[in-house]
């Protein structure tokens, strides 16, 4: 009976929620507010406002076009808000297309392909420049994320080793942990960081950065008490980072301890990969049952929202949005698979195992297998989904 | 360090996932007869980038700032969007605006309601909200006609897009899309040349290494008829499997292969290395082109319901245009063959024509660059 009402409260918010069902209205009156812009209360996206006005007046000043895509780029990933994206493209676009295509422009294209996960497009763009100015510290890093993030870590450590001499040994050092920790040589990786760490090089931004990659590295070699350190050092140094805050949050679910995830991510209901974990958490909380049936339609709508548009950026969230909430593990693994040709991180994969468990899809197990094997992945959550689905 | 923070932020997986949404815009659009009416969601995020709503700039967005850019909010979306039926335009208006909320905030709802000229088969439509202003902008498009809808998708790549005659029984949906398929053969000019190029020296015949007008117009009769079926059998074969996603090529190398297919066909007749096997050269770059007019079928949308039909329809339409340049071009270039203006102007300044031409397509689509924007292959 219970189950019953659950699935029809269920219904009706999903009903009630849905796109097909919601009534056109007329507000109560003129001073209602309708929409809160981002810019409110936030001084950077006001003088990024005034930027964009006067690149209207002169949209072909490629000085200020740079700085509003800057801007702009800043803005998509420190809020997680793609609409910022759109900006930062239009901004470029005299010189989008153009044979000629300014060297600042093109890595900022490099960007804004990562950005919408064409990274074959972002590793062209960064080829090219490379190849006129092999020295660019700033295209060498960028090309050994985006390497990293297809699972390339040959080719991004050696990116890094390049720029040994040329930039602060500890950028070297994070850039190089990534793929390194990935391939086989985490130890290494980890005491890299920690050397850097505690020469207290660096400034805030770069301490956190490698703060969150020395607590990342940490988990998956399964000394969590390490972890749990870089993690919250981390979160002193910016209690606002996104990226930061789901890593944070994935770990804290992989300890059972749903009750702090919810109170790390109850006001950011805005962001899909953050308001994926918070209910994740509240799946687990038998107090927020309420929240989470409201989270688990407004997840659904959003993926649906995706989906229309043609939005694939989406998957790997949807792949445990379906498994883990909604039990759909056919869908699951249909999602995982397709993520697994774009995308090759730790996340990527394990999503992978638990649909291809859950669905009983044998060959993506090998696949997993494989990679597991090829890349000498040192993971142990991993290795328990491994050693449990044998 | 400052430029290699830069790199830093740019590049380093920020959020988990991208939050919020991208701009979205959801039009339903309703057709009965020359009729219209319709409902159009506008992000107020959106329209304040293009129109700055926030009047007294406090970062809220109320009902009254709305309720005061009305026209304004009317003016700039309906000027953006162009419906017309049979080559005529469709008069359309906003006759009311309320507010909804979707996942990502509040928007302007425009009620619009119109009328067509004509009430042709489908509407051509042509979508270019916020242009300019947000390339990543999509707008999602529910067309009904006789209580079927179906959904397409405009962006910046895809502003312009064909819908209708669907649900309109299936002679008419048949009709549309075989008239698609002759109008992307007649506009679709690398198509025609590389038929061309594989007709033009079907009215003589090699003779040791010269060319020499054909004997009968049965001879070569036959000879266009074996370079034009094995042609049509190649790009039905591979219009169906792209069109059906069992094979799927990316569209640079597709386009790419076709330019250089109409190169070299056209250097085969200057320096011939296939002379009488030219059907076979037919067939072998027919398998591209065939990806070619998926590519093209892909554009106008697909019906989900009636793929099978629309698809034969376009196959078929291909097919009719594609005799039809052969009805004209054999008689003429037969009566012709003899003479020195054919052989040497004809079909050596033509084949060197074509090769030229084709030569700038291949390095624009295989370098993506845009050489002479004049001489773009597509109508």
């Amino acid at each position: 009976m219970a189950r019953w009402a659950c699935a029809l409260t269920i219904a009706v918010v999903v009903l009630l929620a849905g796109e097909s069902s919601a009534k056109p209205y007329v507000p109560g009156g003129d001073g209602v507010v309708l929409e809160r812009l981002p810019e409110k209360g936030d001084p950077s996206l006001i003088q990024l406002k005034r930027m964009r006005a006067a690149l209207a007046a002169n949209p072909r000043d490629l000085q200020i076009a740079v700085a509003v895509a800057r801007r702009a780029l800043e803005a998509a990933r420190t809020l997680g808000d793609p609409r910022f994206l759109g900006q930062a493209q239009a901004a470029l676009s005299p010189w989008w297309d153009a044979t000629d295509i300014p060297r600042t422009v093109l890595l900022l294209r490099a960007s804004l392909k990562q950005s919408q996960h064409d990274f074959e497009g972002s590793l062209a763009d960064l080829d090219r420049l490379l190849t006129s100015d092999p020295m660019s510290a700033q295209a060498r890093l960028a090309r050994a994320t985006v390497l990293a993030v297809r699972g390339r870590h040959g080719e991004a450590r050696r990116d890094c080793e390049e720029l040994r001499g040329h930039a602060a040994p500890i950028v070297v050092a994070g850039c190089d942990a990534g793929p390194a920790s990935l391939s086989g040589d985490a130890n290494h990786a980890y005491a890299a960081l920690v050397v850097e760490l505690t020469h207290g090089s660096g400034n805030d931004e770069l301490r956190e950065w490698v703060l969150t990659l020395a607590a990342e590295i940490a988990a998956r070699q399964g000394t969590f008490d390490a972890a749990e350190r870089h993690f919250l050092a981390a979160l002193a140094l910016d209690p606002r980072d996104p990226y930061l805050k789901g890593a944070y949050a994935d770990f804290l679910l992989d300890r059972s301890r749903p009750a702090e995830v919810h109170s790390l991510l109850r006001d950011e209901t805005k962001n899909d990969g953050l308001l994926l974990r918070l209910a994740l958490a509240e799946q687990r909380l038998p107090e927020a049952h309420e929240a989470f049936v409201a989270h688990r339609a407004d997840l659904a709508e959003r993926f649906e929202a995706a989906r229309r548009r043609g939005d694939r950026t989406h998957r790997r969230e949807e792949a445990r949005f379906r498994l883990a909430i909604e039990s759909d593990a056919g869908a699951a693994r249909k999602l995982a698979r397709d993520n697994w040709a774009v995308q090759r991180e730790p996340a990527d994969l394990r999503i992978l195992i638990e649909a291809a468990r859950a669905a009983g899809d044998q060959d993506a197990l090998r696949i997993a297998a494989d990679w597991i094997a090829a890349t000498r992945l040192e993971d142990a959550a991993i290795a328990a989904l491994m050693q449990a689905s044998r | 360090m400052r430029r290699l923070l830069l790199a830093l932020l740019l590049f380093v997986p920020a959020a988990p996932a991208l939050a919020h949404k991208a701009s979205d815009a959801y039009l339903t659009l309703e057709r009965d007869g020359t009729a219209l009416r319709g409902q159009w969601d506008i992000a107020l995020r959106d329209l304040d980038n293009a129109l700055d709503l926030d009047a007294n700039g406090d970062g809220d967005i109320t009902w009254g700032e709305v309720r005061a850019r009305a026209s304004d909010i009317a003016g700039y979306a309906l000027h953006r969007l162009q419906i017309s039926s049979d080559g005529e335009r469709c008069a359309l208006a906003s006759t009311s605006q309320l507010i909804d909320v979707h996942t990502d905030g509040a928007y302007a709802v425009l009620t619009l309601a119109g009328s067509c000229p004509q009430s042709g088969p489908t509407l051509a439509i042509d979508y270019r909200l916020f242009e300019g202003l947000d390339p990543q902008h999509r707008g999602l498009l529910n067309f009904v006609e006789h209580g079927d809808s179906r959904s397409v998708v405009f962006s910046t790549e895809t502003p312009h897009r064909i819908v209708g005659g669907d649900a309109a029984g299936p002679w008419a949906q048949l009709a549309t899309y075989l008239n698609e398929g002759v109008w992307h053969i007649w506009t679709g000019f690398d198509h025609i040349l590389f038929l061309l190029s594989l007709l033009l020296p079907a009215v003589l015949v090699r003779d040791r290494l010269a060319w020499r007008p054909s004997p009968s117009f049965h001879c070569s009769f036959v000879d266009v008829a074996k370079v034009v079926t094995a042609f049509t059998l190649a790009h039905s074969i591979t219009l169906s499997l792209a069109a059906l996603s069992i094979v799927v090529l990316p569209s640079r190398l597709v386009e790419s292969g076709i330019a250089m297919s109409v190169v070299v066909a056209a250097l085969n007749n200057l320096f011939p290395m296939v002379a009488n096997g030219r059907w076979i050269a037919a067939f072998g770059f027919g398998l591209l082109h065939g990806f070619g007019f998926a590519g093209a079928l892909q554009d106008l949308g697909l019906p989900t319901g009636s793929l099978a039909l629309s698809l034969f329809g376009f196959n078929l339409g291909v097919e009719a245009g594609q005799l039809a340049i052969v009805a004209v071009f054999l008689p003429l270039a037969f009566a012709l063959r003899s003479t020195w203006a054919y052989r040497r102007v004809m079909f050596a300044g033509g084949s060197v024509a074509i090769a030229a031409v084709a030569t700038v397509w291949l390095v624009e689509r295989a370098f993506d660059l845009a050489l002479f924007s004049a001489l773009a292959s597509r109508g």
